[in-house]
């Protein structure tokens, strides 16, 4: 039988535009995946010659899930450019935020965006029509896990209440700044923040990780599907006071299962793929791009970050994996364990930093722009390393550089071919149905995948030499 | 018994910390809709950061449950649906040509249009044609009951069509030969979306400013309703992020925006960005972000002075009052003698020092003076939000109290002429 092409665009169910578009053998086995994403919109290129302190609020608007991650990490490039270091206890309002905005994220991710795929739901939209192939869960337990999703929906807003109370508002909140936090915790938020997140951490010992549990029990073979990545990249998560680079959940590189210390210039940037039109295999520091919408064989506007010329998974699983908390194979329920249980060990987190807060010492130190600098933000976000590079010069964003996690996860195959961490988890996978590819997105998911981020721009021209600077 | 308008307005205008509006509406809408007769509704995400879907269901009380099962059919809805691939593609085309009938379209995100509005894809065809939003809103916006947009980015433009614009981004409205009702916000409030659409469902098109916006939560400024108002009147100014008083000389775009943020409160009725100890950036206004950044640069930098418009003596008194380096709001209080009595007090003594040569500047003015630097002033013309200011006030002057025109008033299909200023592209 010849080969067959399958799409499944839109595929829904994930932040942004994506598409898989994948290639199956005559016995429904996939032979080629492509992570396509058709979506664009140049947020780096606006954020050039702004008042670098816009660039927090700014860039939260690159994604409505993980706004904090982007105001938090382009806070901490601008603090290194200046050279401020915001006080422990703005240190610890921010990583609260962070962390309430993580278990916002967690919670949707599961509920809302990814075990829709393995359980049916009720039979009226949006819930359905959906695919019907493989649903093995008994209604019985179908509805017992749909109890969580509507649950789910009020702890969610609950974690969501958690940020806006040091932020003034989330999506998009206004509580980290360059220099620190502006929300003093006093008594009372501190004892409504412990009473939210004790709720939180019923939720996800009564719900969320007893759901995870049932999925795995009726999809066990999905520990074994979805695999394939060669090694883990992580910027750790939640920076301590007094010293950002030390992170309350650890980072590093694993590289053929030995673990080793990042190294910021080992990045490059693949473009062979993708919709730009720049020399390939380099730091974007030379040459200039424009996108080239009609560039033959490109199918995506995301570049293919690759570390030491390897395709690296971040996000939960990897930090749970320097944390030496779950150290298992990557697969698709690995990953979504590996997220419940980071959500666990966040709420413990954050009660540990509430606990810590002292309402009497400040939370911000003021900022100054300063004439001419560079800073680097690297931050564990919600899906994993996300890094923001930034060049200040006549007190105006010079550079503006984004690498977001989804695009290590989610970008196209590099100039050698090597494919993406997604595309490698997909190759391999035998189709059911090739009507209702359902597997695919159920691995897919597993990720996180937040194409709001990976394709905010990565602008060709963008200069990464400040890489080198830590 | 349903509501009437008035109490369902009356609801929407208090929306106090407490009392969602929900409580009471969903279940005279669910009367007095049926459940069998939810509307369907499309939610199209053009380009976006998917904050506004993820911020609507964040409703406290018509929590996303209940707006499923009482209020609304959401057939397409791209982060939450059911469907995937072929099957979401499917539900997407029946609306697209008329097998769905009619439904309701909120729109989220900008439409782009540079390369034809290649730059986003929202579904593909088996044929491999990409659906990009353009194509998608022009054929859905034909077809829909009411039209929402939903965010700042689909009402105005917002974050991605900010200067230089890489992706020749429109607001929806630019798009579409009809009238949009903009619920602007980034993102928008969970109340202001689904108020607005229950009261399409219930009552027809609510009352519209002329940017088309919903007069219920978009009629007075921020700077009207604020929290700490009484600071600004006193004169008490926060001189770094994080202090908890007026964020005016931080920055602080309440003067020139259009909400009900400090009343509304975000999240649960629970905190909003000035109560975070910073300043309003202006997100529901058409100009935002560009001509609200820099985020903490004073108003009259900008040249977007809403405020002189607010106290009708004080536009000859714009030169003094710059010159003082003080707000012109506190320059009128000094004026006019309304700061507040306790403000020696409160003051420290280089503040009183500020007032006292405010005052003096004030006093030296010859008459007239302010008047002929004013008229040289050259106003901003691409100040949209100004001259709707200026319109607000003038009507505000005008009509004291403007009672709700009755529903039977209005035409039934008042939904498809276009709202004024709207240019197709």
């Amino acid at each position: 039988m010849a080969n067959r092409k399958v799409v499944v665009g839109p595929m829904t169910r994930v932040n942004g535009m994506w598409e898989i578009h994948v290639t199956l053998d005559g016995q429904n086995r996939v032979v080629e995946a492509r992570s396509a994403s058709p979506f664009w919109r140049g947020m780096e290129l606006i954020l050039q010659s702004r008042d670098p302190r816009d660039a927090p609020y700014l860039t939260e608007r690159i994604c409505g899930i993980c706004s904090s991650a982007h105001g938090y990490a382009a806070s901490l490039a601008l603090e290194e450019a200046a050279g401020v270091e915001p006080p422990p206890n703005g240190i610890l309002v921010r990583n609260v935020l962070l962390g309430a905005d993580f278990l916002q994220n967690h919670i949707r991710h599961f509920y809302f965006l990814h075990m829709p795929a393995f359980v049916a739901g009720p039979e009226q939209p949006p819930f359905a029509p959906r695919f019907t192939t493989d649903l093995r869960i008994p209604r019985r337990v179908s509805e017992t896990i749909y109890q969580g999703y509507f649950r789910a929906i009020d702890e969610s807003r609950r974690a969501h209440e958690l940020a806006a109370l040091f932020s003034g508002k989330v999506p998009h909140g206004h509580g980290v700044v360059a220099g620190g936090a502006t929300v003093h915790p006093d008594s009372e938020k501190i004892l409504r923040a412990l009473g939210m997140v004790s709720k939180l951490r019923s939720f996800i010992d009564e719900h969320y990780l007893p759901d995870v549990e049932r999925i795995a029990e009726y999809y066990p073979d999905y520990f074994s599907i979805g695999g394939g990545t060669e090694g883990f990249f992580s910027f750790g998560a939640f920076p301590q006071a007094p010293h950002k680079k030390k992170t309350a959940i650890p980072g590093g590189v694993m590289l053929e299962g030995r673990r080793e210390e990042l190294d910021l210039s080992a990045i490059e940037e693949h473009v062979r793929f993708s919709y730009y039109d720049q020399e390939s295999r380099q730091h974007p520091a030379k040459g200039t791009t424009e996108v080239a919408l009609e560039k033959p064989g490109a199918y995506t506007f995301v570049k293919a970050p690759r570390y030491k010329g390897r395709a690296l998974e971040t996000g939960p699983i990897a930090r749970m994996w320097f944390a030496g908390r779950y150290r298992e194979e990557p697969s698709t329920l690995s990953r979504t364990v590996a997220r419940a249980l980071e959500a666990r060990l966040i709420v413990d987190l954050i009660e540990e930093w509430l606990l810590a807060m002292d309402p009497s010492s400040p939370v911000f130190e003021p900022f100054e722009v300063p004439e001419e600098g560079r800073g680097v933000g690297i931050l564990g976000a919600m899906r994993g390393a996300l890094g923001h590079w930034v060049e200040i010069s006549s007190r105006r964003i010079a550079r503006y550089q984004i690498i977001t996690p989804s695009a290590w996860n989610c970008s196209p195959s590099d100039d050698t071919g090597r494919p993406s961490p997604v595309e490698a988890a997909l190759l391999g996978v035998q189709v059911q149905n090739p009507e209702e590819p359902v597997e695919l997105g159920r691995i897919v998911r597993s990720f996180d995948p937040c194409l709001s981020c990976a394709t905010h721009v990565i602008k060709g021209g963008r200069r990464l030499t400040s890489f080198q600077i830590i | 018994m349903p509501l009437t308008r008035r109490e369902f307005l009356r609801l929407c205008l208090q929306g106090t910390a407490g009392l969602s509006l929900a409580n009471i509406f969903l279940p005279h809408l669910a009367q007095a809709l049926g459940n069998e007769e939810r509307p369907p509704v499309i939610w199209i995400e053009a380009t976006t950061c998917t904050g506004d879907i993820l911020s609507a269901i964040n409703a406290v009380d018509h929590d996303l449950r209940h707006l499923l099962s009482s209020v609304i059919d959401l057939r397409y809805q791209q982060l939450l649906m059911g469907g995937e691939g072929s099957v979401a593609r499917e539900v997407l085309e029946q609306a697209m040509d008329g097998r769905l009938g009619r439904f309701l379209l909120i729109v989220e995100g900008t439409i782009p249009l540079r390369a034809g509005g290649g730059f986003n894809v929202i579904a593909r065809r088996p044929s491999g044609h990409g659906i990009t939003p353009l194509e998608a809103v022009r054929e859905l916006g034909q077809r829909a009951s009411h039209v929402l947009a939903a965010g700042v980015c689909a009402s105005f433009g917002g974050p991605f069509a900010a200067n230089p614009n890489p992706t020749q981004s429109v607001p929806l409205h630019q798009v579409l030969d009809r009238r949009v009702i903009n619920v602007p916000g980034c993102p928008v409030h969970p109340d202001w979306l689904w108020g607005t659409l229950t009261h399409c469902l219930l009552y027809g098109t609510p009352d519209l400013d002329s940017f088309s916006r919903p007069t219920l939560f978009f009629g007075q400024t921020v700077h009207d309703l604020c929290t700490r108002r009484q600071f600004f009147d006193n004169g008490i100014f926060a001189s770094e992020l994080g202090q908890p008083t007026c964020m005016y000389k931080l920055g602080c775009k309440g003067p020139v925006t259009f909400a009900d943020c400090p009343r509304r409160q975000w999240n649960g009725h629970l905190s909003w960005p000035v109560e975070a100890n910073t300043p309003c950036i202006g997100c529901t206004s058409p100009e935002f972000p560009d001509r609200m950044t820099p985020f903490y640069a004073r108003l009259p930098g900008l040249e977007l002075p809403g405020v002189r418009v607010s106290t009708a003596t004080l536009t000859k008194l714009v030169a003094g009052a710059t010159a003082a380096g003080i707000g012109l709001h506190l320059a009128g209080k000094v004026l006019t003698g309304r700061l507040g009595q306790t403000y020696r007090k409160e003051r420290t003594p280089t503040e009183i020092q500020e007032i006292v040569r405010v005052k003096k500047i004030l006093r030296a003015l010859p008459p007239g003076c302010g008047t002929r630097i004013e008229s040289r002033r050259q106003e901003d013309p691409r100040s949209v939000t100004l001259r709707h200011l200026r319109k607000v006030k003038a009507r505000g002057r005008g009509q004291e109290s403007r009672t709700p025109r009755k529903l039977e008033e209005r035409p039934p299909e008042q939904g498809d002429r276009p709202a004024r200023g709207e240019r197709k592209v």
